[in-house]
């Protein structure tokens, strides 16, 4: 079947659509509801909200998490803030300022109309939250109150203490259980999601792993919603959780669904550096720290001096030095690219120098430590906590890691991937963040899309569509099991010498330095070539211990990273293909001659949409035009 | 940053699954930097697991960074290393010394069966909360977010219930095996905000109810709850649930009506 590529945005104004395409959608009627069944994976905010809503609509909900609980999904794990377009401030926010931005922030690589729906929806969410008992933090008079993240003038963003992404999934969470108690929610813990199960071209359930027995299941519905995150973990070391995988996207995109530029990763300036080759994962330190800490380097290469003893005029503060207009708050892929330079010169610093100061000094000085206590006490007790420094004392090393991946599989306007039927949320989409998503806006765009655009794109597709019923006994899931049993056997067959970290390291290894901060042609050839050896070498020599029949931890991990290491190539292939720099995807032949990103308009305002075509065919790279008819594409300057 | 690095010996109680018989097995793990999380710590030791074709140490972890409540163990009898406000993930390597023996072993309660070494299955927990650990909001009925007012300090305590992650450590301390401090901040973080007061009444019946049938105890105020929390979080709230609990007591009464209408 030909790859359909039709965005299905509404004709009409552009803050018209939405209001437009909810009175357009057909409807399901109540009572037929509840003859429908839902299979939801993944209870991040996008699946935690989608499953809780949609069972208080009335849909029979089957949801699937990884951990051993829904309130553990990685969504959690997010500090600062959420996005909402409320104008509480009184600041000269609105729905059209909050589109703006992110289409600016994004670089020019978003749909317009997906995300003025975004920002449209962005009020919802903070009231729903509100409502769910989400303690956001708030003014002496009671009031809500607002602070600022990067890449906007105006403060929209909402949040509670450091922890945001954890009161918000604990608001979606307890909607969850409060459908689990009411029996519209089956609830499966500790499960994987294997395979995709089609039918007559549609989706139609899925094969999971119980990954206490190790059993295989098979479980069916009239629709399937993806909400699994994020591929960060592909360069093995991010501040993604550590189950946190690609796999559930993967399988779907060797079923049929495209995969949109997969290589618009985001790196995050401001990290706890790597120290030692036996790290699992990177912390990030909030955005907010920016507010206040000076970021710099010395002037002198190789300066192995305590910073401490380093003078004041022998120090380069050089975002405050390139980008004076927004000195040390210069959005996030400039910033993390800044301070790849400075190593790139041999001015990092710290044991590995690949390190940069943020320094409160001043800070402190100005405004004394009690009041930079009060902002940023619990972040730096998490820095001591880590490294052993005080950074009231010394300055902070940070350093640029992975963090979010804008890409993802592609979907139309209803949020629908090329397969009829499979529903793609959050993270996992490439939907509205384009080339660079701003801060704060992870959250509002996986609730988003679980509380208020899936619910109703969802009942069009199900009225609008004869679904057959279908059980799990049909040969199409049967044959999905068994390519999971074969791929299962093959894994543990292997009985190699070298350990499943051991490839996911050098696979994390050759990303990072070829398919990172900074790309080229030669080191995305290389990395191409790379990736297929090790990938021929880890079906030659891995090693996973046990069997299937019990709680392999090993074998679970094995199965995620053959997975990252066939989607590794074609996030190298995309970033070889995309001859621009714009947003988080750097390439060094395009730059302007300050070192900035250079974008062709002319030749690359489209999505790289991938579709698979085989294991021994390349895949094909197909593009969805993107149309900017409210905006004016105009060149990033922050300096 | 040091460079020294350790040798630490540790007893890892090993159990294949729920129901065979455990043990501690003695393991010893060399060249360990300072630097290294407690946890890398395991990673390093599996490594060498799984050249030897033995079955890995199961153990639960997931975000790493002390948020996600995955990561549990007793770490020398004490709940996530005993270590103030730091789960286990938290730990660092450098509060040891070479040569040191750790003792490292599941959480232990009996609402709390072990599935493999040292994961455990807390899903009771989850029981708790769908007794009534919500707010009956459903998508689409909110009023404008500034139309409740809260008070700042009963928003910030509201906020000190709520940073509970549920991972386990106040039952797997608590000579008793109680919930209490895990079902009392939800109760007290939603008795707290005016949106919860509502079905305040009902709920806490209705979760200490559940709490009880699951197996976990009651509390009598040995508060190594509070010691061990991971996130701080104070009995002032297993109080405040108490006399939410008591007001309901006397006080709550649903007549049983039929739904149907004309």
């Amino acid at each position: 079947m030909p790859i359909n590529l039709e965005s299905k945005i509404p004709a009409g104004d552009l803050k018209d659509k939405w209001s437009k395409h909810k009175f357009d959608s057909k409807l399901v009627n109540p009572a037929n509801k509840r003859k429908y069944t839902v299979i939801v994976v993944g209870t991040g905010l996008a699946g935690g909200s989608a499953a809780a809503t949609l069972a208080e609509l009335g849909y029979n909900v089957l949801s699937f998490c990884i951990q051993d609980t829904p309130r553990r999904a990685h969504s959690i794990a997010a500090q600062g803030g959420i996005n909402g377009a409320k104008n509480y401030p009184n600041d000269g926010d609105s729905v059209k300022r909050l589109f703006y931005d992110t289409i600016k922030g994004g670089d020019y690589r978003s749909r317009e109309a997906n995300v003025y729906r975004l920002a449209e929806v962005s009020t919802n969410i903070i009231d729903q939250m509100v409502a769910q008992g989400v303690p956001f933090a708030r003014e002496y008079g009671g009031y809500l109150d607002n602070r600022s993240f990067g890449g906007s003038q105006v403060s929209r963003t909402f949040y509670a203490r450091g922890q945001t992404g954890q009161q918000l999934l604990l608001g979606a969470y307890s909607g969850m259980m409060k459908m689990v108690s009411k029996g519209k929610i089956k609830m499966f813990n500790r499960r994987e999601m294997m395979d995709l199960v089609t039918i007559n071209g549609k989706a139609r359930g899925i094969i999971v792993r119980n990954l206490i027995t190790g059993e295989l299941e098979r479980y069916a519905a009239d629709a399937v919603l993806l909400c699994t995150g994020g591929y960060g973990n592909v360069y093995f070391l991010s501040t993604n959780a550590m189950t946190s995988n690609a796999s559930a996207a993967w399988r779907c995109y060797k079923r049929g669904a495209a995969f949109a530029n997969p290589c618009f990763t985001q790196i995050h300036p401001t990290c706890i550096p790597v120290h030692g080759d036996y790290q699992s994962k990177l912390t990030l330190m909030s955005e907010s720290l920016r507010n206040d800490g000076r970021v710099w380097v010395p002037k002198a290469v190789g300066d192995k001096r305590k910073p401490e003893q380093i003078p004041e005029e022998e120090r380069d503060y050089y975002l405050e030095r390139i980008y004076p207009s927004y000195g040390n708050l210069a959005p996030r892929d400039v910033s993390s690219r800044q301070a790849k330079y400075r190593y790139d010169e041999g001015k990092g610093v710290g044991p590995t120098g690949q390190a940069v100061y943020l320094d409160f000094r001043d800070a402190i000085a100005r405004d004394s430590l009690a009041t930079i206590a009060g902002r940023y006490g619990n972040l730096f007790e998490m820095y001591q906590r880590i490294t052993g420094d005080d950074p009231y004392k010394t300055p902070m090393m940070i350093y640029p890691a992975v963090h979010y991946t804008m890409g993802g599989l592609w979907v139309d306007y209803n949020l629908q991937s090329t397969i009829p039927g499979l529903h793609v949320l959050g993270e996992a989409n490439f939907s509205d963040h384009g080339a660079n998503r701003l801060g704060a806006s992870a959250l509002m765009q996986g609730l988003a899309d679980g509380y208020f655009v899936v619910p109703n794109t969802l009942s069009h597709y199900l009225a609008s569509n004869v679904l057959e019923k279908v059980t799990t006994d049909d040969s199409a899931f049967k044959d999905a099991e068994q390519a999971v049993v074969l791929q299962t056997s093959r894994l543990l067959n292997t009985k190699g010498k070298r350990s499943v970290d051991e490839f996911h390291k050098a696979l994390g290894h050759i990303m990072w330095e070829k398919v990172g901060m900074a790309r080229n042609e030669k080191g995305l050839k290389e990395a191409i070539e790379s990736i297929r050896k090790l990938r021929e070498e880890f079906w030659q020599d891995v090693k996973v211990p046990g069997d299937t029949g019990n709680f392999n931890l090993e074998l679970h991990k094995a199965a995620r990273v053959a997975d990252f290491l066939e989607l590794g190539e074609l996030m190298a292939l995309d970033a070889l293909e995309r001859k621009e720099s714009c947003g988080g995807h750097f390439r060094e032949e395009y730059q302007t001659p300050d070192g900035e990103a250079l974008r062709d308009d002319d030749h690359f305002a489209h999505a790289a949409v991938w579709e698979y075509t085989g294991t021994n065919s390349s895949p094909i790279r197909h593009k969805e035009e993107l149309v900017f008819e409210n905006l004016k594409l105009a060149t990033r300057s922050y300096k | 940053m040091s460079e020294k690095t350790m040798t630490i010996n540790l007893k890892i109680w090993r159990q294949s699954n729920p129901t065979a018989e455990g043990k501690l097995v003695d393991y010893r793990v060399e060249n360990v930097s300072p630097d290294m999380s407690f946890l890398e710590m395991i990673d390093v030791l599996n490594e060498q697991l799984v050249h030897k074709g033995e079955d890995v140490i199961a153990f639960d972890h997931d975000c790493r960074e002390g948020i996600c409540g995955m990561c549990s163990m007793m770490i020398d009898g004490k709940a996530h290393g005993g270590y103030k406000n730091t789960t286990t993930c938290q730990v660092h390597m450098r509060l040891y010394k070479d040569g040191d023996t750790i003792v490292i072993e599941p959480f232990r309660a009996q609402a709390f069966p072990i599935i493999k070494d040292l994961t455990v299955n807390r899903g009771a927990l989850d029981k708790v909360i769908m007794a009534g650990g919500y707010i009956t909001a459903s998508t689409g009925n909110a009023q404008d977010a500034n139309a409740i007012l809260i008070p700042k300090p009963i928003a910030d305590e509201a906020m000190d219930a709520a940073a509970c992650i549920g991972c386990g450590a106040c039952v797997a301390s608590c000579p008793n095996g109680s919930a209490m401090l895990f079902m009392g901040a939800k109760v007290s973080q939603l008795a707290l905000l005016p949106q919860g007061k509502v079905e305040s009444a009902k709920r806490s019946l209705n979760m200490v109810h559940t709490h009880d049938q699951l197996g976990f105890g009651n509390c009598t105020n040995h508060a190594e709850c509070e010691a061990t929390c991971p996130k701080g979080i104070s009995i002032e709230h297993i109080a405040r649930m108490n006399r939410e609990y008591l007001k309901a007591a006397f006080t709550y009464y649903e007549k049983d009506r039929s739904e149907g209408g004309a």
